[in-house]
Formats: C-alpha cells, structure tokens, sequence
C-alpha cells in the first residue's frame, strides 16, 4: 500500500460507520436469497466457506449448492433445514460496516424477532409480490413498531415474476406504508427487487426503470444512524465507580458508564437519580482521553463536581430534563421463556445497570399482531406473547417511556430463583396510534403464537 | 494513543457519529464494565493471540487509571510458539497482571489425557480449561471468540451461561435483548462473555492499527521451516512433525491465528508491516480459520460439538 493509500484509507477508516439492521420474511419470502446475495456481493462469503458448502450439500444429495447451509449454523437447524435461532452476520462496503441480525421468520419466533430488532437501527420487512400484504407482513411491521426501529425498508420481492409491473409495486407499498405509519414506524423506504435476479438489491435494475429509489445496499450505506440517540436529552446509566487510590491518582473518582441517550458536556449541571442529589460534571475521560463533549453510544468516564454518593445502577442525567422516578411500571412485554408470566409472580426487573426486585400486579390484556386487537385479563403469557403488564417495584426507577429512548425505557424480567430471562419490557404505550387501532377483543381461538 | 473520538467527515451522521471502530469499542467497554459490576471472580482467557491481546487492550482502556480488575489465564497446550509465550509474559509483567496457566502437557504426564493418534492437542484443552475454572471459582471467563469466526459461533451470545460442566446447549441460550446482559448464575455455573462478538478479523487488525498494539512477531511474514501437512504449512519442531513423507522447506510465511502447533497452519506471505498485513486480509479470498485450522475441518459440526463440551 502506499502512503497516499494509507493516508485514504485511515480517512475512510474514521468516516466508516456501523449500521445494525434486522431482516424479516417469512420462509418463502426469500430472505435467505436476499441476505445471500447482499453477504455474496459485498464479499463477505469466502471460498472456503462456500466449497465447505458444497461439499455439505453434495453429502446430502443435492445437486446444486444449498446457500441456506452458510447461515444454519446448528446441528439441528441443518437437521430440520429450519432457522431456529438469531444469527448474526457481518459484511462491509467502503462506506459502513454491518451488522445484520438474521432472524427467523416463523410465527412461533417472534422472541426471536423482537431479539433481533431490540438493537437494529433498521429493518428490512419482505414482502412476495405476487402475494402483497399478509398477515405475517402485518405481525412484522406491528413487531418494528413495538421495538420503535427507526427505519424500516418493505422490500417486495420477486418481482421478476409479476413482469416488474409498477403497478403491483406501487399498490403493496401504499397499502404497508398506511398501516406502518398507524403504527408509529417514523419513516418508510420500500423497494421492488428481486433477490434470485439481483435487480435493485446491490445493482439497480434494467427492468425497472420507472424506479427511480435506492438499490437496497445504497439505502443501508446512507441512512442516517445516530441522530436519534444524539437527539434526546442526556442519560448516563453508572456501571462501575473507577477509584484507583493509586500514589498517581490517589483523589480520582469516576463514574464509567454507557451514554444512553444524548450529549453530555463538561459544565452540565446533572442530577443523580433516584437519590436526587445534584452536582456538575467537571470532566469527561473518554477512555484515557480527557474530553469536553460525549455522545451516545460512547463509554466514558464522568467526574463529578461535589463528593456524593454515587454507585452502580444510579442514573446521572441533566437538571433540567431529568426524568422522574417511580415504583410502578407500565409496559408492554414480550415473554420469551418457556414458563409463563402470572399475575401476583415475584420476579427481578433489570433496568439499564440496575437490578430490584419486583411483583406483577396485572396483565390488563394481551395483544393479537394480527389486528392490533387486545384480548382483555388473559391472567398469564406464555412463550411469544405480548401483553401489558404492570409492575411494581421495591425500588424507584429512573425509567423514560420507550417511545423517548429505547434503551432507559427498556427492561428484562427475570426469574429470581435461577436467572432464567423472562420478559422484554417496554415502558409506556405499545403503539402510536394504539387507541386509534384497537378493536372489540375477539375469541383467543386464532391465536398462533 | 489516538483519539478515541472519530473526526467525521462529510457524508456521515455529522456531528454525533461514531466511526465503526469507536462503536466496537465503546460496546467491548460496557461489556468488561457491566461483568467487572456483577460478578465476584471473572477471568480474561489470554493466548497471546491478537483477539486476546485486543481483550486485554480494550480492558486496560475500560478502567484506566485503576488498574484492570481481573486476572488472566492461559491453557498452555505444551505445543505453543515460543514467541506468543515470550510475549504473554513480557505483558503479564508490564501491567502487573496475575497469570493462571491451565496445562495440557501436565495432564498427559498424570496419565488423565491421553496424545490423539493425529497429535492434534487443540481438542485436549477443554478438560484443563473446564477444571480450572472450577477450581478457581471463576464466574466468568472472557474468550475472544468472534461471531464471524464460525457459524456455530455466530450463534453464540455476549454473555453465555455454562452449567456446573462448563456445558453450551446452543437451544436453551437465554436470548439476548437490546444491551441488558442477563449474567445470573447458580453457585458451580460460570458465564463466557465474548465483548469482541461483533468485530471481524478486520475490524481487529484495523483496530490494532489504529491502536498501535504490538503482536507477537509471528503474525508478519518471516522466514520459518515448514513442512506441509492437510494442504497446511506448519511448524517444525518436536511437537509432531515432520513424518515419513514430509518434508521441511524454509518458507516466507505469517500467521494469521495463533493457536496450538499441531494444529494451526501459516500461509505465504509477504506481509511485514500492518499496512500489508490489512491490504492482505481485505483480499483474501478464504477466512481465517479455512485458512489455517485443522480442527474445524474435522466435521460440519467440529466447533458446536467442542463447544457444547465446554470449548470456548
């Protein structure tokens, strides 16, 4: 390399962001295509990887490599030829880095989606076009929602089997967009591809030039990533109290944590919760680095002003938008462990850094994805159900509502007797428009999950 | 060091983006926190291998000024370069660091592990591993496993609880929800945490670069006597090799992991600064362990089944 190429090339290197996404589809849909594809043409499936490929198929009788082998990782996905479980995979371009949260598409794994959408930044919903809209594109979009993915992509799929015609197109994007947007999904990109003949996937398509979008690739390079978090007031959950004690730092006291959400700097006047006392942050050390501004995701270090009592599970944020605290939770839940969540249930609640112990005081209702519908007093969840719950805590939360930060609002359910993870929560309403679209409840007897 | 903070140029989230490598790290950061706030008696696996050598950095930098709060272990095949263990004691000696060693060669002594026919001793390693861990009451143990090593390791979690067995069973994995790492564990489990998951091979040796982390000197290309074996050139020495058939050539070659000798192949290079060592990577057609593992290419499964033995 040169140095001028050097030179490029760090350049990029400090420009080069890391975009994580997820992917939904239900078996048909072609995702394992389309994921295929985009892994394939960045360059990221490597010889060796696909000989050991072909070898495999050809121990199985197949004729032809069968790519769905590169992401079934397990002996019993490869035994069933089913995806169980989350994978995660990783390719680049020269503008970002990704990292793609390949989750199932059966019903019966919605945990497993909502795994892969609790940290994707974007999700990518793909729809056949021969068949539009169905229910599972509902449970999907309804799953983004819930999640509050920032950005959701519709890829309609396959559209080199409706003769690439616009219209077939244009009437499946406007009927998702609709019912997304009455979910509260913030913004909405769709794309006619097809995965098996690469139109609009990494290369635009010839046969589409009334398409005048992004390929799929180029909207995950330009999408925007971090504003978001950025866009919020500061929270600063305290991991770990740094004390060296050291003869070189014998006064040092830093608070070292996650930026949640937002901007701190030095100077900002902070409270610290739930305990309410309140200080300034005199610096910022950013790993080694003395710095005056930091934002989230970084993990810094904070010095406080004052000498107060600061520990792990406090939550320093700024004076003037702190948030409150409380003891009584309302969220809605998606239960992901075999046993079910009951009324009355002592569990532990696991909030940013902080852990206390708490009781389930209700299950007001549990939610069909299907139509939006709730289903009133079910008592209990089981595996993949979601529901509203409220709880009470030993303990006051600095909690915001997910729809304000996805990760202050967020929390995990834990069973104290041996650890088992529980429920995902997510504090406030469930949707946007959630009262706008929420119907009579109905007989459980459809119910699939 | 450099600034941990990314100058952003124009086409990015300007002005609150964090490059791709500032967001590993950041994310590595908060994992070594969140263990170093919710477990008594963690433990860095430490090879002296580039992934462990990053853990290491990564953890020094998470709680600078105090001094890293955990020990290290190594389990010591008795077929390790000579120049990795070089390394790993010049490090353990530079920043104060308690070193356990686990050793494979002291169970064959004893009789309790039994040399493969094949004289690979990378699968050997476990039992030593596992009951060190026990008799330590280690409650977590760092590895630098990647997810994008292996399939079956793109399946694992950050934080992986193991039974009293130091057991994976990849079907009953507590899933893992936005970054609120679950680590509760009955008294004899431990959990495995993994905080470099989500980097690549390249992430690590651009971060390496970018870092300016020094590696044992067998990751650039240098003049060694090899022989080749299964499409591999390894080392010879009095490991195992060479045998009848075999013959030791004086190659320019690299290592690209560093593992256990009998196992872990060099490839042809010549690659002698970092610069050329990333060029190289970024276009290698094969990945790092097709291209230098023996042991993963004993069956589809190899890695899930030393794994779900307790393998890290």
């Amino acid at each position: 390399m040169t140095s001028t190429g050097t030179e490029k090339y760090a350049e990029q290197l400090a420009t080069t962001t890391l975009l994580r996404f997820a992917t939904a589809g239900s078996v048909d849909d072609g995702k394992s295509t389309l994921v295929g594809r985009l892994l394939h043409d960045s360059k990221s499936v490597l010889t060796d990887q696909l000989e050991a490929v072909a070898h495999a198929s050809r121990n199985r009788g197949q004729e032809t490599p069968d790519l769905a082998l590169l992401t079934d990782g397990l002996r019993a996905e490869r035994e069933q030829g089913i995806t169980i479980d989350v994978a995660y995979r990783y390719f680049a371009t020269p503008r970002r880095r990704f990292i793609l949260a390949d989750t199932p598409g059966h019903v019966q794994y919605t945990r497993n989606m909502v795994t892969g959408a609790s940290t994707a930044e974007l999700a990518v919903v793909l729809v056949d076009a021969r068949n539009g809209v169905v229910e599972q594109t509902r449970r999907h979009a309804a799953v983004a929602a819930l999640l509050r993915v920032p950005h959701v992509v519709l890829a309609v799929n396959k559209m080199d089997l409706v003769a690439y015609a616009e219209p077939v197109f244009a009437a499946i994007a406007e009927e998702f967009t609709a019912y997304a947007a009455s979910l509260g999904v913030p913004e909405i990109t769709a794309i006619p591809i097809s995965a098996l003949a690469g139109d609009n996937v990494v290369e635009p398509s010839a046969h589409m030039d009334w398409y005048g979008g992004p390929t799929v690739l180029e909207h995950l390079e330009t999408v925007p990533v971090s504003h978001d978090l950025a866009d919020c007031p500061a929270r600063f959950p305290v991991q770990y109290v740094i004390r060296p004690q050291s003869a070189e730092h014998p006064d040092y006291r830093g608070y070292a944590g996650q930026i949640a959400s937002g901007v701190l700097r030095v100077g900002d006047a902070v409270t610290v919760l739930p305990s309410g006392r309140t200080s300034t942050v005199e610096g910022i050390d950013a790993l080694g680095e003395s710095v005056t501004v930091a934002w989230a995701p970084q993990s810094v270090t904070v010095r406080l002003a004052d000498d107060i009592d600061v520990s792990r599970g406090d939550l320093i944020a700024p004076t003037a938008s702190a948030p409150g605290t409380t003891q009584d939770v309302e969220a809605t839940v998606c239960h992901v462990a075999d046993r079910p969540l009951t009324v009355g249930q002592r569990v532990l609640l696991k909030h940013t850094t902080r852990t206390v112990k708490a009781i389930v005081k209700d299950i007001p209702s549990r939610l069909t994805l299907d139509d939006l519908s709730q289903h009133p007093a079910p008592g209990r969840l089981v595996a993949n159900d979601i529901g509203r719950v409220t709880i009470r805590t030993a303990e006051p939360l600095a909690l915001d509502a997910y729809a304000d930060s996805r990760r202050t609002g967020s929390f995990l359910l834990i069973d104290p007797a041996d650890g088992t993870t529980l429920t995902a929560g997510m504090a406030g309403a469930a949707f946007a428009a959630e009262s706008a679209v929420a119907l009579p409840a109905q007989d459980d007897e459809g119910w699939d999950f | 060091m450099r600034p941990t903070v990314a100058t952003v140029g124009e086409g990015t989230d300007a002005p609150y983006a964090l490059s791709h490598l500032d967001a590993l790290e950041s994310e590595a950061v908060h994992i070594f926190r969140e263990v170093a706030g919710e477990f008594e008696r963690p433990v860095i696996l430490f090879s002296g291998g580039k992934d462990s050598i990053v853990m290491l950095h990564l953890a020094l930098k998470a709680f600078t000024p105090a001094p890293v709060p955990f020990s290290l272990l190594h389990v010591d095949t008795g077929h390790n370069f000579p120049e990795v263990l070089a390394y790993r004691d010049r490090t353990v000696a530079e920043h104060g660091l308690r070193l356990h060693v686990a050793s494979v060669q002291d169970y064959i002594d004893a009789g309790t592990l039994r040399e493969r026919p094949d004289g690979t001793r990378n699968p050997l390693q476990t039992v030593p591993l596992t009951e060190k861990i026990q008799a330590e009451r280690f409650d977590a143990v760092f590895g630098g496993g990647r997810r994008d090593e292996e399939k079956a390791r793109a399946k694992e979690r950050v934080f992986s609880l193991r039974d009293e067995f130091s057991q994976w069973d990849p079907r009953r994995q507590r899933p893992e929800l936005w970054q609120l790492y679950n680590g509760r564990h009955a008294a004899g489990e431990h959990v495995r945490v993994f905080p470099i998951s989500n980097w690549t091979e390249l992430d690590v040796w651009q971060y390496i670069a970018r870092e300016g982390i020094e590696l044992p000197e067998i990751y650039f290309a240098h003049e060694r006597e090899v022989f080749s074996r299964s499409g591999m050139w390894l080392t010879a020495g009095d490991w195992g090799g060479p045998k009848d058939g075999e013959t030791v050539e004086l190659r320019q070659v690299r290592y690209r992991t560093v593992g256990d000798m009998s196992c872990t192949g060099a490839v042809d290079s010549d690659a002698t600064t970092l610069d050329a060592v990333i060029a190289e990577i970024a276009a290698s057609r094969l990945t790092e362990r097709g291209a230098t593992r023996a042991d993963d290419k004993m069956s589809e499964a190899a890695m899930e089944d030393r794994k779900r033995e307790g393998y890290f």
